[in-house]
């Protein structure tokens, strides 16, 4: 089909536009009531209200595309885009950790496409864009938190823990026995809010996904079922991109000869 | 034969010179001193002897082996080290004195703890305690169990006082040389305390601007009346004319090259 018709045909269905509008006047009465208790806010305000719309919109016309090619390509390539993107959030994240966006790329990129490999294998998901497109996006956000987590948490108790970690190796640790007490911190620092999540689930809050459905008017029951499986398969997400990045935090800061990398000045260059 | 050996080691960090042609022999059972000004690279130079940084092939010599040609974890176990800053490790005295060998897999016999707590002037009593309850100085004494606990030849120590009071210095000072007459241990020491260096070594270098200006008999270098006047201007606390005088060095070996 003809791009450009595809266009027309999805301009011609931003009849939503009016609700929109209504939405944002909630924007507006909260601009004025920073105005009038001088908060400050109303520029922030404003300027992040225009680019969510502008940014949605465009992320809609895209998605719009894809989904209406319906072709494996288009779905594969917009994946990789989202794992690009992912991967250079989180590599300026973690600044401290050297090839952070190396690490972001390898971790978030192989736990990714690991966790979709085995749903689409498993015949969970069809390949096809409206299911691979929002779930893979679930996916790939939730494992960009991850790795951003994992390296901060790991490279700042690498550097602070130096004098231990050296200690350990004098005395003949390898350099992963020396650094298996940061490498279970970072990972269970950025695994617990999801078994946490996964227990409380339905309790406190409903989750998105499930919100979702239920807005859209499937019934609860699909919506639990759907919401199940998204849980299920975002805690192997980011088991599996935790451990990824923690392995490549722990091999970016240790020589192959067990020496801790003085990545910033030793305490004492005496 | 010099138990350990450093050949025309030069080593830079950053593109920046750290160590430039360092040699020296150390033999078995001296306590060979390391002074200088901070930043002399006396403790890189030391680090180099262990490989917790790495020297260049054929510049570190343990017992004849280039040690860059052995398992580094099997290099660390024959050349100890303890540090300035004590890191008890989480769990009892008995288990971080049986740290080095559990990592070997190997169990540590109780009565070897205890033998290893004796040999550092603590009671034996105190192996079933935790490690993070002890004072500064018995902790020191326990790091150096710890390093005991895995047969060393070598013990290199990177101012292993300098975060202890009076008394505990001279605690651990004794403790240590007890243990050289005791086991004919080798200790490499460094140090910024001249009087440390008078104190307790044979052997004294002294390092600056990561050169070797001096090795000599602790006595002869560190006599008030006839020692090296460089180490004096050091022992003094004169670090700046201590480094003005390591400049003039440096530019007169520039001036023999040229």
């Amino acid at each position: 089909m003809d791009v450009l018709t595809e266009i027309g045909d999805a301009l011609g269905n931003l009849d939503d536009l009016p609700r929109i509008g209504l939405a944002l006047a909630l924007v507006a009465v909260a601009g004025l009531i920073s105005r009038w208790q001088q908060a400050d806010l109303e520029k922030d305000l404003l300027t992040s209200s225009v680019r969510a719309f502008i940014q949605l919109i465009a992320v809609g016309y895209v998605l719009e595309l894809v989904f209406n090619q319906d072709n494996p390509l288009w779905t594969t390539v917009l994946l990789l885009v989202m794992i690009a993107i992912a991967a250079r959030t989180s590599g300026r994240r973690g600044k401290q950790t050297p090839g952070a966006t190396w690490v972001a790329l390898v971790s978030i990129g192989v736990g990714s496409v690991l966790t979709l490999a085995v749903l689409v294998i498993a015949g969970v998901f069809d390949y096809v864009p409206d299911a691979i497109i929002p779930i893979g996006g679930m996916i790939i956000g939730n494992a960009m938190t991850t790795a951003s987590q994992v390296m901060n948490r790991m490279s700042d108790d690498l550097l602070d823990s130096r004098n231990q970690i050296e200690s350990m190796l004098a005395l003949g640790a390898t350099s992963r026995q020396a650094s298996l007490v940061q490498f279970r911190r970072a990972l269970r620092n950025a695994m617990i809010p999801h078994i946490d999540t996964t227990k409380t689930v339905g309790l406190i809050k409903l989750p998105g996904a499930m919100t979702g459905m239920i807005l859209a008017g499937a019934s609860p029951l699909q919506a639990v079922q759907l919401q199940l499986i998204v849980m299920y398969m975002l805690v192997g997400a980011v088991t599996f991109t935790g451990l990824i990045a923690a392995y490549l935090t722990y091999r970016v800061f240790f020589t192959g000869a067990h020496q801790l990398k003085a990545l910033r000045p030793a305490p004492d260059a005496g | 034969m010099a138990v350990m050996e450093v050949r025309h080691l030069s080593l830079s960090r950053g593109g920046s010179p750290v160590l430039h042609d360092v040699s020296l022999a150390i033999e078995k059972g001296e306590v060979f001193m390391m002074i200088g000004p901070s930043g002399s690279g006396k403790s890189s130079l030391l680090r180099c002897l262990n490989r917790l940084e790495e020297p260049p092939p054929g510049s570190v010599f343990l017992n004849g082996t280039d040690i860059t040609t052995r398992p580094v974890t099997e290099v660390r176990c024959r050349v100890g080290m303890v540090f300035q800053q004590v890191a008890m490790f989480p769990g009892t005295v008995a288990e971080n004195v049986a740290f080095g060998p559990a990592v070997r897999g190997e169990t540590l016999p109780p009565e070897r703890v205890r033998e290893l707590l004796d040999m550092v002037t603590l009671s034996p009593d105190l192996a079933e305690k935790s490690a993070r309850e002890l004072s500064g100085g018995q902790a020191q004494r326990v790091a150096i169990a710890r390093a005991l606990a895995n047969d060393p030849a070598v013990l290199l120590l990177d101012e292993p006082t300098s975060a202890l009071d009076p008394i505990a210095t001279h605690a651990v000072e004794e403790t240590l040389l007890g243990l050289r007459e005791r086991i004919g241990l080798t200790l490499v020491w460094v140090s910024h305390i001249v009087e440390q260096a008078r104190r307790v070594g044979d052997r004294v270098l002294l390092l600056d601007g990561g050169r070797v200006v001096r090795v000599d008999r602790a006595e002869a270098m560190l006599d008030p009346e006839q020692g090296d006047e460089r180490v004096l201007a050091f022992a003094n606390g004169d670090e700046s004319g201590m480094q003005a005088r390591g400049r003039q060095t440096e530019e007169d070996d520039r001036g023999r090259a040229d």
